[in-house]
């Protein structure tokens, strides 16, 4: 017999008190509690869907779990890339049962932006989407190719938008203050002219393509109008460009060196009418912990990323308390619209979908600590911040963890 | 406690000095260019105290005349360059700052290839930190003897009109010079190809210009930079040939600044690519050979004035 678990005393989102849970499965909002089954007393909590994270580059589960983080999507950039069935396949089992991974399949063997990886095997062992990394593939001809193939699987492509010939080794955003701090800059419209290519090529495709993390105007303009013409196109965005200008490399924090790096305070105000205005389609939190022997540098030789698990849902209930958007849109850009694109039943509270939930109250307040962190790194660029939400428990599959 | 003239720990640049605290560091060199031009160059005021120059990046002038002002202070002057020292096998900078604080260092002078290197290991010591270079970032001593010779022969900065010229984009003598010189109230033009252009440089106070001509029209005085000939695989200018015949200061150039106008270069030159070496040696408008020695005056006054805490604390 399937084991019942009753979350009682609860705020679901979208309506509701109580969560029966058969299994690994929902059964259904407030239905009558059976006797026999385990009682989650979630003490006035809200209960939403469990985060689906789209594109972390570390399984962390413990940074997940602490962060209401049920499903990763994995950047292909591990040791050794994504780019192999065998490889993929392991990857997919790390952190079961607790968190489920998903892979993305390299577009390009070696993510070198030559020949095609073979994208059909990975899926058949676990990848759900197709990656081009952290890397923008440079050859028109070789993306064109990676898209109509991802199109005849029925597989989303995410992409990279950086035109990687203005980047170079850029490490911060044209403008006064990388010219002031001696920094190698690339224009901001770097990232435009990367989603103009991938449109176009995606529009003779047929594909469907995801930007993984768009971040200036410009782009997102270029987003909005692919949207206004039909096209299969989507974008995600995390926390720091959303909450951080490139304000906040001024003395040369490492923590806040990214990628794509930190942009000007006016594209950090069109991201945020971006997400308000539904153009970004999906919050990730671009998971990359790094310890002091890649960030203790100096800046532009230090690695780039942030450990973004343990903040997301905190800093994503910014959103909501600025009124840019309502809860119920927040956990569509956190879970639901990250697991359309993964092809996923999970993100949403239904019956029959998968027990995937976080259980948090968006009311208690909270300082970032980096050192509190229980993850793989605490290389945040918001430490210290006050915050306000907090995770009470993360459920995985019908199991309470943390 | 720090002196309430320059209450500073550290020099890493000229961002973050008052107008007040570079004219006195300005001020405290005169005495060191009275002395350096005297017989016995020697004063003992740093006696006992050790400075470690670390150069993780090549130099010799600048490290030369970080030596010079140690010893003439009396200083033990230790130098570390990057080639002999075990940051080629992989040491962090991190863990060189700390074995250099261990070493119980009174002054290290730093040059490193990387923006903000400097500042990341004044974080991890105990002692004063003079930055001698960070990446493109700031070379302030630089901007310190470049004002001190402009002072000298003009008298003072108000409305002086400078330009600098060069590969503005590389240079960290550019921005620390473009933060004293606008921050003294001097006008200052940059004169650099489109390529070699900070972006946004313009927020800084100064004026850009791509064409040399237009640039000096009537200026104080010339500031050349030296072209970083090993950064130019990235094809940021068609060939050193073009590059003199657009941005090289010729005589015939010259004549567009003022009549009495100095010619200034940190060194080492390019001659032939950045500067003629007529106008180079010109002993009437090149003030290059006194800006050397001013180098060594303005690093005794930067390493006194930063050691004066420590010395008054024993």
């Amino acid at each position: 017999m399937t084991e019942l678990l009753a979350i009682t005393n609860a705020q679901v989102l979208g309506g509701g008190t109580s969560i029966l849970i058969e299994g690994d499965q929902i059964k259904g909002v407030d239905l009558p509690c059976p006797p026999d089954a385990r009682i989650f007393d979630a003490k006035g909590a809200t209960v939403a869907p469990g985060i689906v994270d789209l594109g972390v580059f570390s399984v962390d589960k413990r940074a997940c779990i602490a962060g209401g983080i049920t499903r990763v999507a994995l950047m292909p950039d591990q040791n050794p890339v994504l780019d192999e069935p065998g490889i993929v396949q392991r990857a997919a089992l790390a952190a079961k049962p607790d968190l489920w991974v998903h892979p993305l399949a390299a577009a390009t063997k070696g993510l070198e932006g030559r020949e095609l990886g073979e994208v059909a095997m990975m899926r058949n062992t676990g990848a759900r989407a197709i990656a081009t990394g952290r890397h923008w593939i440079a050859d028109s001809g070789v993306m064109m190719k990676v898209m109509a193939y991802a199109a005849s699987l029925n597989m989303t492509l995410i992409s990279h938008a950086e035109d990687g010939g203005l980047t170079g080794n850029a490490v911060a955003t044209s403008g006064e203050i990388a010219s002031r701090l001696g920094l190698a800059s690339a224009p901001a419209e770097a990232e435009a002219m990367a989603i103009a290519r991938d449109v176009m090529l995606a529009e003779l495709t047929g594909v469907r393509v995801h930007f993984r993390k768009v971040t200036t105007a410009r782009g997102l303009d270029l987003v909005r109008a692919a949207k206004a013409k039909g096209l299969p196109v989507t974008c995600g965005i995390s926390p720091t460009h959303l909450f951080l200008s490139e304000v906040a490399i001024h003395d040369f924090r490492t923590f806040a060196r990214l990628s794509p790096p930190l942009r000007s305070e006016a594209d950090r105000q069109a991201c945020l009418a971006a997400i308000a205005d539904g153009t970004i389609d999906v919050l990730c939190s671009a998971h990359d912990p790094r310890g002091p022997e890649a960030k203790r540098l100096p800046f532009a030789d230090a690695d780039p990323g942030a450990a973004g698990a343990e903040t997301l849902l905190a800093l994503a209930l910014g959103l909501v308390r600025d009124g840019l958007i309502d809860e119920v849109r927040l956990f569509d850009v956190l879970a639901a619209a990250p697991a359309r694109l993964l092809g996923l039943q999970c993100g949403q509270i239904a019956p029959g979908a998968p027990a995937d939930l976080v259980v948090y109250d968006a009311g208690t307040p909270w300082q970032i600590d980096a050192a509190k962190f229980v993850g793989q790194a605490g290389n945040t660029p918001f430490d210290k911040l006050p915050v306000q939400g907090r995770v009470h428990a993360t459920i995985k599959g019908g199991r309470v963890l943390g | 406690m720090t002196s309430p003239l320059f209450p500073h720990r550290h020099l890493l640049g000229i961002a973050g000095l008052q107008p007040h605290e570079i004219l006195f560091l300005l001020d405290e060199a005169e005495q060191w260019v009275t002395l350096n031009r005297s017989l016995t160059k020697h004063d003992d005021r740093l006696a006992g105290l050790t400075q470690i120059n670390a150069f993780f990046e090549n130099s010799t002038r600048t490290l030369l005349s970080f030596e010079i002002a140690g010893k003439r202070l009396g200083a033990d002057v230790v130098n570390m360059h990057a080639a002999t020292s075990s940051v080629k096998k992989g040491e962090t900078l991190i863990d060189t700052a700390i074995t250099l604080n261990a070493m119980r260092a009174d002054v290290i002078v730093i040059r490193h290839a990387s923006s903000g290197a400097v500042a990341l290991i004044a974080d991890k010591v105990d002692c004063p930190v003079l930055n001698a270079g960070d990446g493109r970032h700031e070379h302030p001593t630089q901007a310190l003897l470049d004002a001190l010779t402009i002072r000298r022969r003009k008298g003072q900065f108000q409305g002086l009109k400078i330009a600098i010229c060069g590969d503005v984009l590389h240079s960290r003598v550019a921005r620390s010079n473009i933060l004293a010189l606008t921050s003294l109230a001097a006008e200052v033009r940059l004169i650099a190809p489109a390529t070699l252009m900070p972006p946004g440089i313009e927020q800084m106070g100064v004026t850009p210009f791509t064409d040399m001509d237009a640039g000096l029209d009537g200026v104080d005085v010339v500031m050349m930079l030296r072209l970083q000939t090993e950064r130019m695989e990235g094809g940021f200018i068609p060939s050193l040939r073009e590059y003199h015949a657009l941005y090289g200061l010729t005589y015939e150039r010259l004549k567009r600044a003022k009549p009495d106008a100095l010619v200034m270069h940190p060194g080492p030159m390019n001659r032939g690519v950045e500067i003629a070496s007529d106008v180079a040696d010109d002993v009437n408008r090149s003030v290059i050979a006194e800006q050397v020695e001013m180098g060594v005056a303005v690093r005794m006054a930067c390493l006194d004035v930063l050691t004066r805490n420590r010395r008054s604390a024993t």
